[in-house]
């Protein structure tokens, strides 16, 4: 059988690189998804190379340069290009530093929640029975919450002033920023790995009747490999779509939190508290609320467009 | 159907009972907590534990559980701690005014989008369907609290048309009505998007359903394919999500209100968390948990009223 098939054999796929590069190439034929590639690209390089660009300090609080509108320059000739805040700090320099907070905890938080959701979606849909109704059940408690809902009730029950975050301050030796990012993230995986959870186990359902996991299971693998091996690089297209969306929402619920004052702590930029730092001031905040609003949403519009460029091709084929 | 209806009972029962215990255990728990948001956290040891020794807090913990279920489920949830006033009382107020602009909201957005999504999915593929899809796209990248702000931006500064908060001051009224405009308006935009998309997903796959073939090869006039074939199919899917969305809606509606000081339910809860006043989180999100499994509820039951395949089988 071997023998007759190398001859015959179609030309090896293209490995590693090429294959990248073929993937990016087939985007290409979507113009949306393109676009929003170009958008979630230019955030995510400034967000690694920030420290390189001509930026002023994010942090430093400028006297008498307070809320200065757009392309005006301070006293000592600094040049604005987006104006300052109430503090007189550089609301350029902060939002792309902002760029870098945003994406570091969203996607950290994103890749915990969609590790747990995975685990649970595809043991539950391999293994069936009990443990899928408890999986199920579990899952079905907390997506009963309306997300905020769960998100304050986390928050204020565990946050960083409850026992949990005490502890995790001093026992743990964590400073006030991972407190709170690692509440953020528990958070975000409660709410959100049983949604991953639901779609990996309708998607496992489906696979589970395939020939190949038959085959597998006829060779005697292990339960362990098929889940891993199989199943779950099998399911990854409709899986690397919600996961753009996914992060997208997390990039919402993050900048939320950081509007709700439940975020991560001042003074470090953050979206979502820049632009509820701008609202108390009525109208001559407009200018550091604007800024943030158009970031995060260009952003997420990014990743939208990103995964709806995706799914077209994924459906094409 | 009755037995699908008995078993969705069921499932929801023991939701709320596993909500209620999670609720009990993370905010009454460690009593000394409770006494300390009480009676504020500058009182001493020795108040605190007369407190709990009087409010019969030094019960075991089952007993403690099972009478705050039974007073909530006769509606008495407590005392709130910031506004000194029964949770019911605050609960009441808030939740109508909630449910005014949620139920406005929701009959906006089902509106448009079902306007939308249907003229987008007759016609798959075409200009208009791509525009209409990026649009959808569009509004729903945009957060509310950013169109939110872009909005007053607009309508309140540039303008000058609208009031910037909804507070609301003399209650719900017909001449305040200027300040329900922009809260409705940022949710409408938010929410559309996902309906209509929802909309045009299923009325594109029913127009290339054979029976949707069969009736124009016919020669029926296409006004009469759509309106009498086309629609009465596709609407049941989006129907029933759509429902199924009031449990987003209404994590919207909890932003939005706080944004424009809307006196809602949202607030309530928004506030109460950052008060620390636990009996009216409690409350609070026992009844969002309760509304978002009746819409559920309520969802499977229209959706195996409206198809009749599964409501003769």
């Amino acid at each position: 059988m071997s023998d007759v098939t190398a001859e015959t054999a179609a030309p090896a796929p293209p490995t590693g690189l090429k294959r990248l590069w073929k993937s990016i190439g087939l985007l290409r034929e979507s113009y949306v998804g393109m676009f929003g590639a170009v958008l979630v690209c230019f955030w995510v390089f400034i967000a690694v190379f920030v420290d390189l660009l001509p930026l002023q300090d994010p942090l430093a609080q400028t006297r008498g340069a307070q809320m200065l509108p757009m392309l005006t320059a301070d006293a000592k000739d600094v040049m604005h290009w987006m104006g300052t805040d109430d503090r007189g700090r550089d609301m350029l320099a902060r939002l792309m530093y902002g760029a870098r907070v945003v994406l570091f905890w969203s996607v950290l938080a994103t890749v915990v929640a969609y590790s747990i959701g995975m685990i649970m979606g595809v043991t539950a849909g391999y293994r069936g029975g009990w443990w899928d109704e408890i999986i199920s059940f579990i899952g079905n408690v907390f997506l009963a919450f309306p997300q905020i809902v769960l998100l304050l009730v986390i928050i204020t029950a565990f946050g960083p002033s409850s026992q949990l975050g005490i502890w995790m301050t001093n026992e743990l030796g964590l400073d006030k920023t991972l407190v709170s990012g690692s509440l953020i993230i528990i958070a975000i995986t409660f709410s959100t790995a049983p949604q991953v959870a639901r779609i990996v186990r309708g998607i496992v359902l489906d696979l589970k009747t395939r020939d190949y996991i038959a085959a597998a299971e006829v060779r005697g693998e292990s339960p362990l490999y098929i889940m891993l091996v199989e199943l779950l690089p099998n399911a990854r297209g409709p899986l690397i779509v919600d996961a753009c969306l996914r992060l997208g929402y997390v990039i919402i619920t993050i900048a939320l939190l950081g509007f709700l004052s439940l975020g991560l702590p001042p003074p470090d930029p953050d979206w979502g508290k820049m632009i509820s730092d701008g609202r108390q001031w009525g109208y001559n905040g407009l200018n550091m609320m604007l800024w943030p609003a158009l970031a995060i949403s260009s952003l997420v519009l990014g990743l939208n467009l990103l995964a709806d460029g995706l799914r077209e091709i994924s459906l094409r084929d | 159907m009755l037995q699908l209806v008995g078993k969705r009972l069921v499932q929801m029962i023991l939701i709320m009972i596993t909500v209620s215990v999670l609720l009990f255990l993370s905010f009454e728990a460690d009593k000394l907590n409770v006494a300390s948001k009480v009676l504020s956290q500058y009182s001493t040891l020795d108040q605190r534990l007369i407190w709990l020794e009087n409010n019969g807090y030094n019960r075991p913990m089952p007993v403690r559980y099972f009478e705050w279920v039974w007073n909530a489920m006769r509606g008495d949830f407590g005392e709130s701690i910031q506004f000194a006033t029964p949770v019911s009382k605050l609960l009441k107020e808030h939740l109508l005014n909630t449910a005014v602009l949620g139920g406005l909201v929701f009959f906006i957005t089902v509106s448009i989008s079902l306007v939308l999504g249907v003229l987008s999915g007759i016609a798959e593929g075409s200009s208009r369907d791509r525009g209409i899809t990026v649009l959808a796209v569009l509004t729903t990248s945009i957060p509310e609290f950013a169109s939110a702000t872009i909005l007053v931006a607009i309508f309140v500064f540039w303008l000058d048309w609208l009031p910037g908060t909804s507070p609301f001051t003399n209650g719900l009224n017909w001449n305040d009505v200027n300040q329900l405009v922009l809260p409705v308006m940022v949710l409408v935009i938010y929410n559309f998007g996902y309906y209509t998309r929802m909309t045009r997903a299923s009325m594109a796959e029913v127009m290339t359903s054979q029976y949707v073939r069969t009736a124009i090869l016919k020669g029926l006039p296409h006004g009469r394919v759509i309106k009498r074939h086309a629609l009465r199919n596709a609407l049941i899917a989006p129907f029933t999500v759509m429902i199924l969305q009031l449990n987003y809606l209404l994590s919207g509606v909890i932003v939005t209100e706080v944004f424009f000081s809307y006196k809602g339910f949202g607030k309530l809860l928004y506030e109460a968390a950052m008060f620390g006043d636990i009996y009216v989180i409690e409350a609070c999100a026992m009844v969002a948990v309760f509304i978002a499994v009746m819409s559920q509820l309520i969802s499977d039951i229209g959706y195996t009223y409206l198809n009749p395949r599964i409501r003769f089988s």
